[in-house]
C-alpha cells in the first residue's frame, strides 16, 4: 500500500506538470457533470436500497408486532405452533417472543470476536511486521483464500467433525471447572450443539477478514514513524505498540465492525452447529439460537403470522446491526478525538 | 431442507429406461399396449403439448417425486417437471402466490382451501411413509417402545436406557443405564409435525409439548438440521434416540424401534406396516385423512401422509394437460414405482378415489 501511494504521487507529478493543457481543452465540464452526477445516483442507490429492504421487511412483518406487540422483544417464549382449548374446540395460540434469539446472537458474536480480534490482529502484526518477507506473500495469499469458503462449509465442518469432538472435550472442561465461581457455571453443559460451537466457528470465519482488513491497514503505516521509532532505540513491540497500533485504530476497529456484521448475520454455519433451541443461559457449552438461524430453519413451514414473525427477525438483526455498527463509530470518533488532543 | 437422496439411482435409472422404450414405442401407435413392468389402466399416452411444471413443498415426498418425474418425462419428452422441496408451508404459500403449479404437502390444510386466491384446491393423496424411531445403544439391537415411553423419553420425563418404562417394554432385553439424547429436527418440518401428533394422540396424558411443525422441545434436547441431520446425530451419539424418515434412516445404516400400535402389537418400520395403516382409515371427501395411531391390527402408528395440491381450474391448457397427466401417471404407475424409491403405496380403494378426482380438474379448452 505504501508503495502503491508513493507510485501514484509520482504519476501526478509527471502527468500534471508538463502537459494540463489538453485536460482542460476536452471540454471537462460534460464529463465532470455527467461523472457527479453518476456517483450521486450510485449514492442515492444505496440508501434507496437500504429504504426500501427496511420498509417493505418491516410492512410484511407487521402482523406479527401486532399480534405480540413488545412480547416480540421482551418475551422469550417462541411457540409458532401452540394451540390453546377454547370452549372445547382447539385453536391456534401462536407466540413469537425473540428475546432468546436476540440473547443467543449476541451471545455467539461476543464469543467470535473474543477469540478472532486477538488472533486477527496478531496474524495482521506478523504479517506486516515480523514475517519474514518471503513469507508474507503465500500467507496473505492463504488467508484470503479462507475467507471465500462458504459458510456452509464451515457449518458442516462444524457439525461433523468439529461438534463430536468438542463433546468430549466440554466434558472435561465442564468437570475441570465444576464449582469455580464464575467459570463453572459458564463453562458447563456439554452439548456439541452449543452457544460455544457455534461462537468458535463464527470466529474461524471472521478471522481471514479481520486479519484481510487489518493488515491492510498496518501496512499504510509510513515507514519513517516505523523508522523513527526504532532509532530511537525502542524494540520491535515498542514499535508495534507505539507506532502501528494507534496508526490503525481506527481501521482495525472498522475491521472488527465488518466481522462482528458477518458474525451477527451469519446463518447457515450458525444454524447447524447451534443445536435450536431457544433459551437463555449463561451456560455456554448448551444449545441455543440465533435470528438468522431461526429464519433459515423455520421459513420452509412458516405461514401467515409465523412467517411474518420470521421477517420480523430479520427486520431486529438489521435493527441490530445498525445499533452496534453507530455504536463502533461512535467509539471511533470519540477515542480519535480524544487521541487528538 | 433436507439434503438430496442419491440411493437406489441404479433402479430408477433402469425404470427410466423402461419408461422411455414405452414412450416411444407408443408414440407412433394411438393405443399403446405398456408391456411388462408399468401397468397404467388409465392412462393412455396422448401426446402431450410442451409444457413446464413447477412444484415446491415437502420435502418428504421429493425423493418418490423426483424419481416419478424422471418416469414421467421419459415417456412424455415435451413436458419438464421441476420440483423444489423447501417445506409443505413454503409449498402452500407458493401456490396462494401462484408462483407454482402445484405443491407438497404433509399436513391437510391449516385455512380454508376454498378461499385460496387461485380458486379452490384438491388434494391428491400420493404415497405414505413410515417415520422410524431410530437410535444408537451399543448392545441393544432390538427395541420396542410403546407410545406412552416415547412420549416420556422424548419430552425428557426419562432420561436413562434403564428406566423401568422401558424396561416393561422390553422385558427380554438387557438394558445399559446409557443417559439418553433426544434428537429432533432444528428446522421446521412435516416429520416433526407427523411425529408430534401422533404422539399428542396416542400418549395424551405424557405428551405435553403440543404438536406442530415446530415444537418447544425441552432445553437439554440436541437438533439436526434435516432428517439426515438426526440420523447423522443419532449414528455418532450412543444412547442416542430421534426420529428419521424410513429412506434416510436406512440410508444411515441406522437400527429402529418397534413400535406398539394401538391394537397392542408391536410392529417394525416397514413400507408393507405403512400401507396396512390406511386400512380402515377414514377418508374425508376432499381426500384428506390421518394415518397416524392407525387402528389397523398390522399398521405402523407413525405413518406419516403426504398430498399433491392443484387448483381446481387451470388457467393454462397445456399446463393443466400436464398436470392431469402428472397426477394420473402418480396414482398408476408411480404406485408400483413407489416401494423402488422407498415409499409405500396407497390402498386401491383410495388410489381409485384420487384417479376420480384428476377428472375433476377443469382445463381451459
Amino acid at each position: 500500500m505504501v508503495g502503491s501511494i508513493s507510485g501514484l504521487d509520482e504519476r501526478m507529478t509527471t502527468t500534471t506538470s508538463p502537459t494540463p493543457a489538453p485536460l482542460s481543452a476536452r471540454r471537462p465540464a460534460v464529463a465532470d457533470g455527467s461523472f457527479r452526477y453518476l456517483a450521486l445516483a450510485c449514492g442515492l442507490a444505496v440508501l434507496a436500497i437500504l429504504a426500501l429492504i427496511a420498509v417493505s421487511t418491516t410492512s410484511k412483518a407487521l402482523p406479527a408486532f401486532r399480534h405480540e406487540g413488545f412480547r416480540f422483544l421482551f418475551s422469550k417464549e417462541w411457540n409458532p405452533t401452540k394451540t390453546k382449548v377454547v370452549s372445547g374446540q382447539s385453536v391456534a395460540d401462536p407466540h413469537f417472543g425473540a428475546l432468546a434469539f436476540i440473547y443467543g446472537t449476541m451471545v455467539i458474536s461476543a464469543i467470535a470476536l473474543l477469540i478472532a480480534v486477538p488472533v486477527s490482529v496478531g496474524m495482521a502484526l506478523f504479517l506486516t511486521d515480523v514475517a519474514p518477507r518471503r513469507l508474507r506473500g503465500p500467507v496473505s495469499y492463504a488467508i484470503d483464500l479462507l475467507a471465500a469458503i462458504p459458510s456452509v462449509v464451515y457449518g458442516l465442518w462444524g457439525v461433523v467433525v468439529l461438534a463430536p469432538v468438542l463433546t468430549r472435550t466440554y466434558g472435561s472442561i465442564g468437570s475441570a471447572t465444576h464449582g469455580i465461581p464464575l467459570l463453572g457455571t459458564l463453562l458447563s453443559g456439554g452439548s456439541g450443539r452449543s452457544f460455544m460451537t457455534a461462537g468458535l466457528i463464527l470466529a474461524l470465519m471472521i478471522t481471514p477478514i479481520i486479519t484481510s482488513l487489518t493488515r491492510e491497514v498496518f501496512e499504510t503505516v509510513p515507514r519513517s514513524q516505523k523508522e523513527a521509532v526504532l532509532a530511537l532505540g525502542a524494540t520491535r513491540w515498542e514499535m508495534v505498540r507505539g507506532a502501528v497500533l494507534p496508526w490503525g485504530r481506527s481501521g482495525v476497529i472498522g475491521a472488527v465492525m465488518l466481522g462482528l456484521g458477518r458474525a451477527m448475520g451469519e446463518t447457515i454455519a450458525a444454524a447447524l452447529v447451534i443445536g435450536s433451541s431457544p433459551q437463555i443461559t449463561a451456560h455456554l457449552f448448551r444449545a441455543g439460537d440465533a435470528l438468522p438461524a431461526v429464519i433459515a430453519n423455520e421459513f420452509g413451514e412458516a405461514a401467515d403470522v409465523w412467517r411474518s414473525a420470521l421477517i420480523g427477525l430479520g427486520v431486529l438483526v438489521f435493527a441490530l446491526t445498525i445499533i452496534v455498527n453507530s455504536a463502533a463509530r461512535a467509539l471511533v470518533v470519540r477515542t480519535d478525538r480524544r487521541m487528538a488532543a | 431442507m433436507s439434503v438430496p437422496k442419491v440411493r437406489l439411482l441404479g433402479p430408477v435409472l433402469a425404470l427410466g429406461l423402461v419408461a422411455a422404450a414405452c414412450g416411444s414405442s407408443s408414440k407412433s401407435t394411438s393405443a399403446p399396449t405398456a408391456p411388462g413392468a408399468t401397468n397404467a389402466p388409465s392412462t393412455t399416452t396422448v401426446t402431450l403439448a410442451s409444457a413446464t411444471l413447477n412444484g415446491s413443498g415437502s420435502t418428504f415426498q421429493k425423493a418418490f417425486d423426483q424419481d416419478q418425474i424422471q418416469a414421467f418425462q421419459a415417456k412424455h419428452s415435451g413436458i419438464t417437471i421441476n420440483y423444489a422441496g423447501g417445506g409443505s408451508g413454503k409449498g402452500q404459500q407458493d401456490l396462494a402466490d401462484q408462483v407454482v403449479d402445484f405443491a407438497g404437502s404433509d399436513a391437510a390444510p391449516v385455512k380454508d382451501p376454498t378461499k385460496d386466491k387461485g380458486g379452490p384446491l384438491l388434494y391428491f393423496p400420493t404415497v405414505v411413509a413410515p417415520i422410524t424411531v431410530s437410535y444408537k445403544l451399543s448392545g441393544v439391537t432390538t427395541l420396542t417402545l410403546t407410545a406412552d415411553t416415547m412420549a416420556k423419553i422424548f419430552s425428557r420425563q426419562i432420561k436413562t436406557w434403564d428406566d423401568a418404562a422401558i424396561k416393561g417394554d422390553n422385558p427380554s432385553a438387557s438394558l445399559p443405564s446409557t443417559a439418553i439424547t433426544v434428537v429432533h429436527r432444528s428446522d421446521s418440518s412435516g416429520t416433526t409435525n407427523n411425529f408430534t401428533r401422533y404422539l399428542k394422540a396416542a400418549a395424551p396424558s405424557s405428551w405435553t409439548i403440543g404438536a406442530g411443525s415446530t415444537v418447544p422441545w425441552p432445553t437439554d434436547t440436541t437438533a439436526g438440521n434435516g432428517s439426515t441431520g438426526v440420523a447423522q446425530a443419532v449414528k455418532a451419539t450412543d444412547g442416542a434416540i430421534g426420529y428419521v424418515d424410513l429412506s434416510d434412516a436406512k440410508a444411515a445404516g441406522l437400527t429402529f424401534a418397534s413400535v406398539k400400535n394401538s391394537a397392542g402389537k408391536a410392529v417394525a418400520p416397514t413400507l408393507d406396516a405403512a400401507s396396512a395403516a390406511l386400512v380402515g382409515v377414514t377418508v374425508n371427501a376432499d381426500l384428506t385423512y390421518n394415518p397416524l395411531n392407525s387402528a389397523a391390527p398390522d399398521a405402523y402408528p407413525i405413518t406419516s401422509p403426504t398430498w399433491i395440491l392443484v387448483y381446481k381450474t387451470q388457467t393454462d391448457k397445456a399446463k393443466g394437460a400436464a398436470l392431469k397427466a402428472f397426477l394420473a401417471f402418480i396414482l398408476t404407475d408411480g404406485q408400483t414405482n413407489a416401494t423402488a424409491s422407498d415409499y409405500a403405496p396407497l390402498t386401491k380403494d383410495l388410489t381409485a378415489k384420487a384417479l376420480a378426482q384428476v377428472d375433476q380438474i377443469v382445463v381451459p379448452a
